[in-house]
């Protein structure tokens, strides 16, 4: 994807395309019980592709789990200074791929502080093969085995200093894993002065020890104490310039690293106290620009997986643009609209979330600003628009209020809407089960009958008495409903109005 | 299938951006409402979406399936560059390589940062520094009597310390460093026969002449990895006769220019599989 990375096959030997289906949908019930819960972790693994252990393309075994026994004697194996200490260390790595051999090591005395041993010394291949142990152990789902790596940390943050490009990235790997292990680790890291080195290590050339760090920082920042603990670390630093500009950079190279910076630059401004110093970095202009830079590439030379870097910076966008204070300098350029239905005709079959999170993007534009409402006439983007709604619930809800945020502003945008035409698409959109699409449609035409007039009449002569009267008893829309018959129900130019529409004399 | 309009994508490349269309003028506010309130309340506003909002579910379900591995979409995996074995090249170091990646993390531990005087190496410049002035510079110990000179050896932390021990508790309280820190060992006077305690890296200790790395038998703590078995420690026979004072200028550092790899970019990238 980024030019070096294989994702794909989840190791545990070969599998059919509807193996890799099933355990994909069952991980993905997985992840989303968790965020429901508020817990959403993930690790990586970096793993080698050696000869002896990869099978067809794309398959690897995870060895089986070993006795107690064998357990030490491949322990024995890498304490004892002999010929044969490399391959018994070579061979301890290949076992602790496997769960229950990692939680039999680490609970053997003197295990973890050999490996450690290995992992200091200045015998470079077996420091790496260490590394690579650590790495493994760092990986685990079990809290105990990740733990007990803990000694290590002074360790791998000393040695990110260092030069050696796939030590470094595995060292950063090992200790994003940690980071999300716990709360305690994390209060380990900090005084142990992990963001000053990462500020450093942010400056190396390497694309490999940037999205490692990349990682690092966005397990950091996803942490619940971030907000309070770490994000003020972080914006001291030269950490935040920095990520910007490797985000903005990632079309051209190190796209890798652009995402990882990309989803922190996201944690951070979901924080809500860092959009002072990114606005002042220029967040914005330069974000607008990595967006329209990124739909122009599509569809011909988009890299596969761009939706990962994408949408990070559709929702830095949104909620930077958000932010109460000082967002005056946002961007009257009417190409980000163009953007942002580009992308939406690019990834919306294959990666539907990307909707909600452009038409998020969108709204935020035209709610209060006149110049989007009316590109968006102009464009004429409205039909795109409204192909949206039946997308999903969330969609329809989102599509009908942009579609509210133009009419709002006032009888010429309402003009126009009327005139795409609107009707025929709002009508049917009225019979769809859901209430909140419904209500939000209810908001829209009361918004276009108080404007255009000739509206209500068009939406009478198209059968929308009936569309409407079938939501006469549904609570939450009955009042709406009531409202907007009444008003349909008037002739039109009539000068007496009922007294809830008080704001239509100001056109009349 | 989404239905745009033609030309969308030449009307991106333009630059620079059009000037802004004058927008249509909004209507005059509205007069204030009467007894009855409307039960429309639409007001567009800008939404600000926290963390775990349910807008944002699906995308980080797909950047987590992501950071598993579990995405389906695959790219090449770049070979590993093959070499026929070749040797270090510095004198006295017989190891051999097969991968370049293998030759970069040797040179890297054993010859970066090597102090000169001594021949230990060091992880990182910055503990190599710490090192050459702590046990090579005599103007050092000669200062260190008057003002604190000992450096913390974190990242970030300005402290100093009247002695190496003041450091280390201040490591191990402060920082939560272990008390075993293999960087910053305690020094121990040495007298006799030139003899070093501890495998090749070492923290801080007293300046003196340059010695010589001795063999060591097997330590007892397991994590002491002993230098019998390391056979790639240089050994130089010529006397570099250092030790003298004004040789603390001597540039004992490996230019950090040393690159490896052909290309704009330096070391290389592993075809590592993220799985």
């Amino acid at each position: 994807m980024w030019g070096r990375r294989r994702r794909g096959a989840v190791p545990g030997g070969g599998r059919s395309a509807e193996e890799l289906r099933a355990r994909r949908r069952e991980r993905e019930a997985a992840l989303r019980k968790a965020r429901r819960q508020e817990q959403l972790v993930s690790k990586r693994l970096l793993r080698e592709d050696t000869a002896e252990e990869g099978g067809q393309d794309g398959a690897e075994s995870v060895p089986g789990p070993l006795s107690e026994d064998e357990v030490l004697q491949l322990l024995r194996g890498v304490q004892r200074g002999s010929e044969d200490r490399k391959s018994s260390l070579g061979r301890l790595r290949r076992a602790l791929q496997n769960k229950e051999t990692q939680q039999k090591f680490v609970r053997l005395d003197g295990s973890i502080r050999t490996l450690i041993g290995l992992f200091t010394s200045s015998l470079a291949d077996m420091q790496m093969e260490a590394a690579r142990c650590l790495h493994e152990l760092s990986h685990s789902s079990d809290p105990a085995v990740a733990e007990a790596c803990l000694p290590v940390t002074s360790y791998l943050l000393t040695y990110l200093s260092g030069h050696s490009v796939e030590f470094t990235e595995l060292c950063l790997y090992t200790l994003g894993n940690l980071v999300v292990e716990s709360e305690a680790v994390r209060k380990q890291l900090l005084p142990q002065g992990i963001i000053p080195v990462l500020a450093s290590c942010i400056q190396s050339p390497h694309e490999a020890v940037l999205e490692g760090l990349g990682y690092v920082l966005s397990q950091l920042l996803q942490a619940k104490e971030a907000p309070t603990e770490i994000v003020p670390l972080v914006l001291d630093s030269v950490l935040p310039q920095h990520m910007l500009r490797l985000v903005c950079s990632g079309l051209k190279a190190g796209t890798g690293a652009a995402v990882e910076f990309a989803w922190c630059l996201h944690y951070i401004v979901c924080s809500h106290t860092a959009n002072a110093v990114l606005l002042s970095l220029g967040a914005l202009p330069a974000l607008t620009s990595l967006l329209l830079d990124m739909a122009s590439e599509i569809p011909q030379d988009a890299p596969e997986g761009l939706e990962l870097l994408v949408c990070p910076v559709l929702r830095c966008l949104s909620n930077l643009l958000a932010e109460e204070t000082g967002c005056e300098g946002q961007i009257q350029d009417e190409r980000l609209l163009i953007a942002l239905f580009l992308i939406l005709q690019s990834f919306f079959q294959q990666h539907p979330f990307i909707v909600q999170e452009c038409l998020w993007l969108l709204n935020n534009l035209t709610a209060d600003e006149p110049f989007f409402c009316s590109a968006l006439l102009s464009l004429d983007l409205l039909p795109a628009l409204l192909q949206l709604l039946p997308c999903s619930q969330m969609a329809g809800v989102l599509v009908l209020t942009v579609l509210c945020n133009v009419a709002e502003k006032g009888p010429a945008y309402c003009q126009q809407l009327h005139h795409q035409p609107a009707l025929p698409l709002l009508l049917p959109a009225l019979a769809l089960p859901d209430p909140e699409v419904v209500g939000q449609c209810l908001e829209l035409l009361h918004l276009l009958f108080l404007h255009c007039p000739e509206a209500a009449a068009d939406f009478v002569r198209q059968g929308g008495h009936r569309a409407l009267e079938q939501h006469q008893s549904t609570p939450e829309l009955q009042e709406r409903v009531r409202a907007l018959l009444d008003m349909v129900g008037q002739p039109l130019g009539a000068s007496t109005f009922s007294s809830c529409h008080a704001a239509l004399s100001a056109f009349s | 299938m989404l239905t745009l309009p033609a030309g969308l994508h030449s009307r991106l490349r333009e630059r620079p951006p059009a000037p802004p269309r004058p927008a249509p003028p909004l209507p005059p506010p509205a007069p204030a409402p009467s007894s009855s309130p409307s039960p429309f309340a639409f007001a567009p506003r800008r939404l600000r979406l926290g963390l775990h909002h349910p807008l944002l579910e699906d995308g980080d379900i797909h950047r987590h399936l992501y950071l598993q591995g579990v995405l389906t979409s695959l790219a090449e995996v770049a070979e590993r560059p093959k070499v026929s074995e070749f040797s270090c090249h510095i004198s006295g170091c017989c190891q051999v390589f097969d991968t370049l990646e293998g030759y970069e993390h040797h040179y890297n531990t054993l010859h970066r940062n090597v102090c000169s005087f001594c021949k230990r190496s060091f992880p990182s410049g910055h503990l190599l520094d710490i090192h050459i002035l702590e046990w090579h510079d005599s103007l050092f110990q000669i200062m260190a009597e008057k003002q604190n000179m000992y450096k913390c050896l974190v990242e970030g932390c300005a402290e100093k310390f009247k002695s190496s021990k003041d450091r280390k508790d201040h490591l191990v309280t402060v920082h939560l460093y272990p008390a075993d820190f293999r960087f910053d060992r305690p020094k121990k006077v040495q007298s006799g026969p030139k003899h070093v305690s501890s495998p090749v890296k070492q923290g801080v200790g007293v300046p003196m002449d340059v010695s010589m790395e001795t063999s060591e038998p097997f330590p007892v703590d397991p994590m002491e990895i002993g230098p019998s078995e390391n056979m790639e420690i240089p050994h130089p026979a010529a006397s570099p006769g250092l030790g003298v004072p004004e040789k603390r200028h001597y540039k004992s550092r490996i230019p950090s220019t040393i690159c490896f790899g052909q290309g704009a970019t330096r070391g290389f990238k592993g075809p590592r599989k993220k799985v």
